[in-house]
């Protein structure tokens, strides 16, 4: 007897389990330096959702340039959340109504669960003695950068450079206009993103110094042939800030709206904040960082909001259409 | 043949001549064409055939390979009957804007794969012309498979029409006319005289037309959303791995996209050779 009570317990457990347990998508709209983060992220999401809630939640991944996949999710890519390169790609899709203006004020942190930084990615004895950012205006120096319109890694290069010369002594925006100028007449390829602009340096071996994000950069590292590059640390640099957030359009008309935050939240628990230190970038949780300390070097950075503002003000001084980045950049 | 006298009959200076061109265009083609597609098979295999299997056998590029199939088994068929049809159209039919159809025709092959795509988001993206209609119906085009269908079929869109229309024009309808007159109805005609007359220019153009579908890159990473498993075609798909230092893999499934150039210069080699007096026949100015 106690075994049959047994046995239908179980079958009624299992039947009770099935009728509740659903299957859920999840579409992540990111930019594109994360694929091997979220990848690792996304497995342990849903495994933690599964052991609490047994439903069986799926998260497709759509990668590019971050101002792209803005501009997607805007032409209707029903991405839940977007986990974009900065804040002001996130406001581009919010000034469409597809979710509140104030979504950076929702989550810690500015919403931004980890950062980065812009670091130098140098060929192997750096043969052309890259150590800091005037170096990179020397004559036959190639400099590698994506391009600031399409590129959020790209608009992080070019404030981190912008920073460096406002910071020297007797530093202005005049003298940073012309730093940046020169800079770019060192740029002889702008790919569309962080990444092909990584291909370009790394594959193609195009160029002397990439400036990259400091995860990109450590991933380049770690690759098999990663010994052919060093990482150079400028004197200065900028705190990168990649944020997160929910769509509220797409996730009230698609029912998402409970995961959709859960998984966004999960990447500020321990677990996840781990598994961002293993991809290099830098988590904001103080014990984590600890644990982590001795595989990011250390750099000297200003953040935005100490130099340039808020996003918005950046985006529209510095890359919006006429902006100084077209008065500036390749060809001027 | 007189080509070949000509040739033979020729001075020794302009034997040299011949020889340099043709060593000249072989090198050409072994540079710019045979070792990149060498190269394509060398890195897929350069971790062994068992690597190459187990990139081709992810989830992901099953899917890839899914959709890839699908997308040109609509746009393949869809292109066929439209070829057909506008081919009849331009070589049978005296209308006002003949010429303009022509063009319209040819649109796709001048138009940048870039725009081809744009021109869907801009029509029917969430800030398109009719987006806001699509939405509130629930219809998704744009970032999901029927987009990727529609922009195919306007890449691809030519190739039939362009086969058929100079061997139809060439032609003329002497014979079909000769069918009307002993009694055959529209479609009688259609099936007894102008389909075996156009057969192996109409496989040629399918084809191409199969081929480019399969391999078009620009217009549908346009509309596509890249979303892995879903959206993703073959040529995505390879950008997407070798964005993710994932080279085997990436090549892995160029190879397939080679191997099926391979296969479509294999088809319409044999055809010419088995059909070449058929072909030649009915070609233009070859009666």
């Amino acid at each position: 007897m106690k075994i049959r009570s047994t046995l239908f317990a179980i079958t009624g457990t299992l039947l009770a389990a099935s009728a509740m347990a659903r299957d859920v998508t999840l579409l992540n709209a990111s930019y594109d330096p994360t694929r091997e983060l979220y990848r690792a992220v996304n497995t342990a999401f849903a495994a933690q959702w599964k052991a609490q809630h047994g439903d069986t939640v799926t998260i497709q991944m759509s990668h590019g340039g971050s101002g792209k996949q803005a501009r997607a999710v805007v032409d209707g890519l029903p991405a839940d959340v977007i986990t974009l390169a900065l804040a002001y790609d996130i406001d581009a899709v919010a000034d469409h109504g597809l979710l509140d203006k104030s979504w950076q004020q929702r989550l810690p942190d500015n919403s931004s669960p980890y950062t980065s930084t812009i670091v130098f990615l140098v060929r192997k004895g750096n043969p052309k003695g890259i150590h800091d950012w005037n170096d990179l205006i020397k004559p036959g120096v190639q400099v590698i950068t994506p391009n600031p319109k399409t590129s959020g890694g790209a608009r992080w290069n070019f404030l981190a450079a912008w920073g460096y010369a406002l910071k020297q002594p007797g530093g202005n925006d005049a003298k940073a206009k012309a730093f940046v100028k020169t800079l770019f007449q060192h740029v002889p390829v702008l790919d569309t993103g962080a990444r092909g602009a990584t291909n370009t340096f790394a594959q193609r071996g195009i160029g002397d110094v990439l400036l990259a994000w400091e995860n990109e950069a450590l991933l380049a590292r770690h690759e098999p042939d990663g010994d052919k590059f060093e990482i150079v640390v400028p004197s200065i640099s900028i705190l990168a800030e990649p944020p997160v957030a929910v769509v509220d359009k797409n996730v009230d008309a698609r029912g998402t709206r409970q995961i959709a935050e859960a998984y966004l939240k999960f990447l500020y628990t321990p677990q996840a904040q781990e598994i961002e230190a293993r991809n290099f970038y830098r988590p904001r949780s103080p014990t984590v960082a600890a644990e982590y300390a001795a595989q990011f070097p250390k750099v000297n950075t200003f953040t935005l909001a100490e130099l340039f503002g808020t996003w918005r003000q950046t985006q529209a001084k510095f890359f919006a259409d006429g902006g100084v980045f077209d008065q500036v950049g390749p060809g001027n | 043949m007189s080509a070949v006298r000509t040739s033979r009959d020729a001075s020794p200076g302009r034997r040299l001549g011949h020889a340099v061109i043709i060593v000249l265009a072989s090198v050409f083609l072994g540079v710019f064409l045979l070792l990149p597609l060498a190269s394509v098979f060398v890195e897929a295999f350069r971790q062994g055939v068992h690597a190459y299997l187990v990139s081709l056998h992810q989830p992901e590029a099953l899917a890839a390979i899914r959709l890839t199939l699908l997308v040109a088994a609509i746009a393949v068929p869809l292109n066929l009957v439209f070829g057909i049809a506008a081919a009849w159209a331009m070589t049978r039919f005296e209308f006002r804007g003949k010429a303009a159809l022509g063009a319209l025709i040819d649109l796709p092959f001048s138009v940048s794969p870039v725009i081809s795509g744009l021109v869907y988001v801009l029509l029917f993206g969430a800030q398109g012309w009719f987006g806001p209609w699509l939405a509130a119906h629930g219809v998704k085009i744009i970032f999901a498979v029927p987009g990727l269908v529609l922009a195919t079929i306007f890449i691809t869109l030519p190739f039939v029409a362009r086969e058929l229309i100079p061997l139809m024009q060439a032609q003329g309808s002497e014979e079909e006319e000769a069918a009307r007159v002993l009694g055959a109805n529209g479609w009688q005609m259609f099936l007894r005289v102008t389909l075996p007359n156009i057969r192996w220019a109409l496989l040629y153009g399918v084809l191409l037309c199969n081929a480019r579908a399969m391999g078009e890159f620009g217009a549908v990473s346009v509309v596509s959303g890249h979303i892995r498993g879903l959206t993703t075609t073959m040529p995505l798909e390879v950008e997407m791995r070798y964005n993710e230092y994932d080279y085997v893999g990436a090549f892995a499934i160029a190879s397939l996209l080679a191997l099926l150039a391979l296969l479509t210069l294999a088809v319409k080699t044999f055809l010419e050779w088995r059909y070449s007096d058929e072909i030649a026949a009915h070609a233009p100015g070859g009666h």
